[in-house]
């Protein structure tokens, strides 16, 4: 039952296993209409598999995932493609939706890549593929936008103008996002929840809450927690391995 | 019009040309030349059995060929066999069987070259129909399921997070593909079937720059190859299959020098 209208993914206590070794457990999150919700914490955290039990591709989960929209754009963490398809830019914009050219074209000027429109998908750069992968996400006037590190590969003043997109179109098409990023200065400014992650869920909350959590400072170093704030907590549990918490 | 065998066998060609065009892309974009070929071999039992039950062999073919897909996609999951190691069991214990059933049939004569490498005498008015009409629908179908089939196989997890349903497409798919290689058993024969669905849309590859390009390019390089191979088969005497199949070989062969000029025109 959705009783509030504006929630597009709702995870309860959702987690993740591949032969019997929990890649991330207990994650219960939401993200709204108009909301950028970010996932943040160390490699291997489960971050990338957390938006994948959101988006419904992986399927033998615990817990469970409320969808409440079909349209959704996703910008995967890792995405291979195989060369032996001759595929442009302008064939992989309308790879899971038929879209005019009109707006193909703003989408690919949005994200600064209109003049790679008819090359190979094989010829472009890094940091180039990104933008055209962040541009067919957005192009398609999504619902729920999930990015899995939208931005890797992408020069310093192209990575701050991306993230400037990406609040204005949460804006404007009033989408719900679900970010991962490790850029904690973005995250911390642009975002309106913030989920800490290391095989569970550490802390959670709006940016400055997670900021002043002892928790984050423990994952992401004295430095980091500067960035916003100097508060300063006691520990209240311990890690194991796993990522999961150690019960005294 | 359809009295001389030779229209009969070129109408036929040109049906399957068609239908191999736009699959053949897709077996080489997913890597599936030996699944096909798995599937081919496994049709020689579906002939058989066509002939002791007294059954309509195209139909008979899509039985078996889909009946080995199946048994494939359980062995993927109940074994800890590689891919490859599976499709070669299934290939070649299918076709000794359906040789080895042969065997037992002494009471009919069976042209067993025929079989192999096709046979444009024995193509008769209703296996025509056969072709079209099962042609079309198997084209239907892929419109209807290209977009998720294709979506992801350039990418799976994008398709399935965009909500396509490629799960649904690849079975789909797999059992077209047992149709396809039914209705194209008597014009190019079950060895060779593999070669008019791959060589073709390899040609198409070296020449296009888009997925669409590829696919008309490689139904016109099969219509060529049908049409090569068959006034060849008819002018020289040679069996029908091989002829199509070294005259799609041919055209590729021509498609690498195109590579070649494009590249220096480029420089």
């Amino acid at each position: 039952m959705n009783t509030n209208q504006n929630i597009l993914v709702k995870l309860k206590d959702a987690g993740f296993k591949i032969n019997d070794k929990w890649l991330v457990q207990g994650v219960s999150l939401q993200v709204e209409k108009g909301k950028i919700v970010t996932l943040i914490g160390p490699n291997g955290s489960g971050k990338s598999t957390t938006a994948k039990i959101a988006l419904g591709i992986y399927k033998k989960i615990e817990g469970e995932v409320e969808k409440y929209t079909n349209k959704i754009g996703y910008v995967p963490q890792k995405i291979s493609i195989d060369w032996t398809l001759p595929l442009r830019v302008n064939d992989f914009m309308v790879l899971t939706e038929s879209l005019k050219n009109e707006i193909i074209d703003e989408a690919l000027s949005l994200t600064g890549v209109i003049h790679l429109k008819d090359k190979n998908l094989g010829d472009l750069s890094g940091g180039e593929f990104q933008r055209v992968l962040l541009a067919r996400a957005i192009s398609k006037k999504p619902e729920l936008l999930v990015l899995d590190e939208p931005v890797q590969g992408v020069d310093f003043t192209g990575e701050i103008a991306l993230y400037e997109l990406i609040k204005k179109i949460s804006d404007e098409l009033n989408c719900g996002i679900l970010l991962i990023s490790h850029d904690l200065h973005t995250v911390m400014s642009a975002t309106d929840h913030v989920v800490c992650l290391n095989g569970h869920v550490c802390c959670s909350g709006t940016p400055m809450d997670v900021a002043k959590n002892n928790e984050y400072k423990v994952l992401f170093g004295e430095q980091a927690s500067q960035i916003l704030s100097r508060y300063e907590h006691r520990h209240d549990h311990i890690h194991t391995d796993e990522g999961k918490i150690k019960k005294n | 019009m359809f009295d001389d065998f030779f229209i009969r066998a070129l109408v036929a060609g040109i049906g399957v040309a068609f239908v191999t065009g736009p699959l053949g892309c897709f077996v080489i974009w997913r890597r599936l030349s030996y699944f096909g070929d798995t599937l081919a071999h496994s049709a020689l039992l579906g002939v058989t059995l066509a002939f002791t039950m007294e059954f309509n062999i195209a139909l008979s073919v899509f039985i078996i060929s889909s009946l080995i897909a199946l048994t494939l996609i359980q062995l993927q999951k109940r074994t800890n066999l590689p891919g490859d190691a599976l499709l070669g069991l299934l290939a070649h214990s299918s076709l000794a069987v359906g040789l080895v059933v042969i065997g037992f049939l002494t009471f009919i004569r069976f042209d067993i070259m025929g079989l192999l490498f096709g046979d444009i005498l024995a193509v008769t008015v209703d296996d025509l129909l056969i072709i079209w009409v099962g042609g079309a629908v198997i084209l239907l179908i892929l419109k209807l399921i290209w977009k998720p089939l294709f979506a992801s196989t350039v990418n799976y997890e994008l398709a399935e997070a965009e909500g396509l349903n490629p799960d649904r497409a690849k079975a789909i798919f797999t059992i077209l593909m047992a149709a396809i290689i039914a209705i194209s058993i008597k014009m190019v024969g079950l060895l060779l079937i593999t070669g008019m669905l791959i060589i073709p849309a390899a040609m198409a590859r070296n020449i296009s720059s888009s997925p669409q390009r590829m696919v008309i390019y490689s139904i016109i390089g099969g219509l060529l190859s049908v049409i090569l191979g068959l006034f060849t088969s008819l002018e020289f005497n040679t069996p029908s299959g091989p002829s199509i199949i070294t005259a799609a070989l041919f055209l590729f062969i021509l498609s690498l020098f195109n590579i070649k000029q494009s590249i220096k025109l480029k420089n």
